[in-house]
């Protein structure tokens, strides 16, 4: 138990330090940006018009006049006491806006997120185990044309035949437009998340699935497999090829993580659904810096939690790495 | 036919490259009429005289396609190229100093896998004040690094084997290692890394693109007449967004092909599958 506890916590250690990485990247990046918050929010006109204490205090609410390494360091020990600051273009608290924003996604991304995983695995089994043959070029083909697809295209596609031609799903946004938000019912806000999953699933869905595939065809190939047909073994594909597959379609499930939410930025500007994705790109195209930092922050934290989770449940299913890290 | 893998190989490669060249040809000369407008054939539907149908300012869907494609092809060529190299000096470097420059190497790899590539491209594009180069070199930093991983991988197992470890002992100088045993095993695999990389550097510049970070809308992007599109979306003008994006597929699915082909064809254990 005890190897359990230390490999979790230097896991732990590591992640805060990529975490504190990703902060200081990105608040760099943002720094270093030549574009002015006060042009890009304010105007050029407006700005020109206003009297220089008006521009000074504007630049004082942007952070325009205070050092970066100052910024920086006054982020950081507010972070870390968990305030992350106050988004200027929502005017409340950071940590706020993503939560609320996070949590309109997260059934989105759920939803996409085991979707993919499951349908990319039954594929990869089935192209795995049909290699050659006609399920296998069909699957491949699927997955190759899906892979090569934007999905903001796909969403576009979609939108098209579904709610402009069809007319049976709504067009956009996450619950009807003018609904009092008590009177919405459960019903409607899937009707409304109904494309944005769709289209979010398949995102993820090649990339695990022509995985699956190879992983399949190595085990198919290997010795073990021909000594349990040479026995007569049945369940082959129970006993011996979803054991060992199971392994890297984990480290695949939660490697998608991150995929699933740069997805998700792109496919809810599309449908114009007011999750975390489209939160980023008006705090990147408006310049609200704490926001895109704490945006970056909290997606980042998500993906190495995912990596996380899968370090730790290696240990669970494989009882050879369990065994491995006792020993060591 | 089995044994035709290599010809078929390289008659897809040779039809490629004349797609590629044909393509970014006729884009720079389309370049004009891309954005010509012509308010006298406004909205027009696909017909014969314009297959992919006009916008609302009657500029030509067709040129402007083929003048959006030959642009994401000099964005893919330029980020795979520059993605490559960082790759390639990068996944060495961790693996021939070793210690803590491999762990400093590997630290800044995760660290780049773990922000999603779309968010740290907003963020690189807007450090570089958005635009062409800001898209760019967007593209090109977040694509290095599972070409590094694979690169520093085959050198550390390269490092071990018992030829490479001879000539060592032999007093081969470094360069001529390098020169002699490291690069032809290396080179198959990095030159089929960095063709793969080109899908999702079109890919993600569009994307980049559409969102408003990227290339300036009176550009012919893919990503900026698609984003144009959505406002036409709901009048029904489907060729607006439909032949644009369908040809950016079939770019990107031309290119995955060759890629695997190339892969499977370079592998010894592979190409006689």
């Amino acid at each position: 138990m005890l190897h359990r506890l230390q490999f979790t916590a230097k896991k732990l250690v590591r992640m805060a330090l990529l975490l504190l990485g990703v902060s200081l990247t990105a608040f760099l990046l943002m720094d270093a940006s030549p574009l002015d918050p006060l042009q890009t929010n304010v105007g050029q006109a407006a700005l020109g018009a206003m009297s220089p204490d008006q521009v000074a205090k504007l630049e004082d609410y942007w952070g325009v006049n205070t050092p970066a390494a100052e910024r920086y360091l006054g982020w950081l020990s507010s972070a870390l006491r968990g305030d992350l600051g106050t988004s200027l273009l929502y005017r409340r608290p950071v940590l706020e806006v993503v939560g609320q924003r996070l949590g309109s996604s997260l059934w989105l991304l759920l939803f996409a997120w085991a979707a993919s995983g499951a349908l990319g695995l039954a594929f990869g089994l089935i192209a795995g185990t049909h290699r050659g043959r006609w399920p296998d070029r069909l699957i491949r083909g699927f997955c190759l044309t899906l892979s090569s697809t934007p999905s903001f295209w796909l969403a576009l596609l979609l939108l098209m035949v579904f709610a402009v031609w069809l007319e049976v799903l709504p067009i956009g946004l996450s619950v009807p437009i003018g609904a009092a938000a008590e009177s919405v019912t459960l019903a409607q806000r899937l009707r409304h998340a109904l494309l944005p999953a769709l289209t979010l699933s398949v995102t993820g869905l090649s990339n695990i699935a022509l995985h699956t595939r190879e992983k399949v065809a190595d085990v198919l190939d290997s010795d073990y497999i021909l000594f349990a047909r040479a026995r007569g073994e049945g369940h082959i594909l129970r006993r011996h090829v979803l054991r060992n597959v199971a392994l890297p379609a984990l480290t695949l499930q939660f490697a998608s993580i991150g995929e699933i939410i740069g997805g998700s930025v792109l496919v809810e500007q599309v449908f114009s659904y007011p999750g975390l994705g489209q939160a980023a790109v008006s705090a990147g195209l408006g310049g609200d810096m704490p926001l895109l930092l704490g945006i970056t922050v909290a997606t980042a934290a998500l993906v190495f939690g995912g990596n996380l989770a899968a370090d730790l449940l290696y240990g669970v299913i494989d009882p050879r790495i369990r065994r491995g890290a006792a020993r060591t | 036919m089995r044994g035709n893998r290599r010809k078929t190989t390289l008659l897809l490669l040779i039809f490629a490259a004349g797609v590629l060249c044909a393509l970014s040809l006729t884009g720079e000369l389309l370049a004009e009429t891309a954005s010509a407008a012509d308010f006298s054939r406004k909205n027009l539907p696909p017909c014969p005289a314009c297959p992919f149908g006009t916008d609302w300012m009657g500029r030509d869907m067709l040129a402007r396609t083929l003048a959006g494609l030959s642009l994401s092809l000099r964005v893919g060529a330029l980020t795979a190229a520059a993605s490559g190299a960082v790759a390639l000096v990068l996944g060495t470097a961790a693996a021939a100093l070793g210690g803590w420059a491999d762990a400093l190497i590997s630290w800044v790899i995760d660290l780049v896998m773990g922000v999603p590539h779309i968010l740290l491209i907003i963020l690189i594009s807007l450090a570089c004040g958005r635009g062409f180069w800001g898209v760019t070199a967007g593209v090109a930093l977040t694509h290095w690094t599972s070409l590094a991983r694979l690169v520093r991988g085959e050198v550390l197992q390269l490092k071990e084997t018992p030829w490479l470890r001879m000539s060592r002992r032999l007093g081969v100088s470094r360069s001529a290692l390098l020169r002699n045993h490291l690069l032809p095993h290396l080179l198959p695999q990095f030159l089929t890394g960095v063709i793969l990389q080109f899908p999702h550097a079109i890919l993600h510049e569009a994307s980049v693109t559409f969102l408003g970070f990227g290339l300036p809308p009176e550009q012919p992007a893919t990503g900026i007449i698609l984003e144009e599109s959505m406002a036409y979306l709901t009048t029904g003008r489907w060729w607006l967004a439909l032949f644009p994006g369908l040809s950016l597929v079939l770019l990107v699915v031309l290119f995955a092909l060759i890629g695997e082909r190339l892969r499977l064809l370079l592998s010894p254990a592979a190409a006689q599958e």
